[in-house]
């Protein structure tokens, strides 16, 4: 599996990232800039990763969605390719309208840093093939614009479709339905708060996240 | 010329800041606030002729997220006349 990670100023989950894919892929991902016109040829996975991009200015996201790579990721995923976006990924991902929505201030308005108990809704996506419907999981949040909020009408569509690939079990952070993680229609683009990439190893405390990646793998390479 | 884009939160959408501004105000003693919500100003120095078309552009594509918030352009110099 050959995986780009993108990068923007403020980016500051890269690493956690690209570590996470090598554990899993036995291959360093492409560090790829978001002055880049173009990902590395092959690219057939795409992570965007968590932090502060552009420091937060305008809105979360609302920056590096406009970049230059993101003209190249957007392409990508029209092709199919996987794309994951995590946490300030995420809000990247709205803002660039490659999922529908929007992440806003968290409804206490606390940043929220702790392990979160979530309940995996969809097990048949791209990314969640390896884990059962309706299994609960526990990965880290650590955001403070998390609460994810949409229209009647999308959030209809969202569950009517099995786009819902997470959920918080219990109230966190103020999100429409409790959504923690969606898909976009054609099921090859994840967004979700939660942090995958920092349970891939026995050290972190749990490993629930490695199952994402390495279902990846499986449905990739 | 100089434009100022007033970006608002959509009716119905939750403002946690305006919330917590609401409650502030109320611990401060300022009794008969209804409601609060925050939004964002923008100015914009903007080179002289440009048409409203192109700032309402601008607003589509960046200052504001049409999901979530709403906004409105006043142009200064037009309203100083």
């Amino acid at each position: 599996m050959r995986s780009a990670v993108i990068v923007f100023p403020g980016s500051n989950c890269d690493r956690d990232l690209a570590v996470a894919l090598e554990l899993v892929t036995g291959r360093k991902p492409a560090m790829v800039w978001h002055r880049e016109a173009e990902l590395p040829d092959g690219t057939d996975f795409i992570g965007i990763p968590g932090g502060f991009s552009y420091g937060d200015y305008l809105r979360s996201g609302a920056m590096a969605a406009r970049s230059p790579i993101m003209a190249a990721v957007r392409d990508a995923a029209g092709r199919g390719v996987p794309v994951i976006g995590i946490c300030n990924g995420f809000q990247v991902l709205t803002e660039a309208g490659l999922l529908p929505g929007a992440l806003m201030r968290n409804a206490g308005l606390n940043f929220i840093c702790r392990q979160v108990p979530l309940r995996v809704e969809n097990s048949q996506s791209l990314f969640t093939s390896q884990y059962d419907s309706g299994e609960t999981v526990t990965f880290p949040v650590a955001h403070h614009d998390g609460n994810y909020q949409a229209d009647a009408q999308t959030l209809d569509r969202l569950e009517g479709e099995g786009r819902v690939a997470f959920r918080y079990l219990g109230a966190c952070n103020g999100s429409s339905n409790d959504i923690a993680g969606i898909l976009n229609d054609s099921g090859n683009v994840l967004g979700l708060m939660p942090h995958p990439e920092r349970v891939v190893e026995a050290a972190h405390g749990n490993t629930d996240g490695r199952r994402l990646f390495e279902g990846l793998l499986e449905t990739v390479a | 010329m100089k434009a100022r884009v007033f970006i608002t939160l959509k009716p119905g959408v939750l403002d946690p800041q305006g919330k917590a501004i609401h409650h502030a105000l109320e611990g401060l003693g300022f009794a008969g606030v209804a409601d609060v919500r925050a939004g964002k100003l923008i100015e914009l120095e903007l080179a002289e002729g440009t048409e409203d078309a192109a700032i309402e552009d601008m607003c589509r594509k960046l200052l504001a997220n049409t999901v979530i918030e709403n906004f409105r352009i006043e142009r200064l110099e037009e309203a100083a006349r």
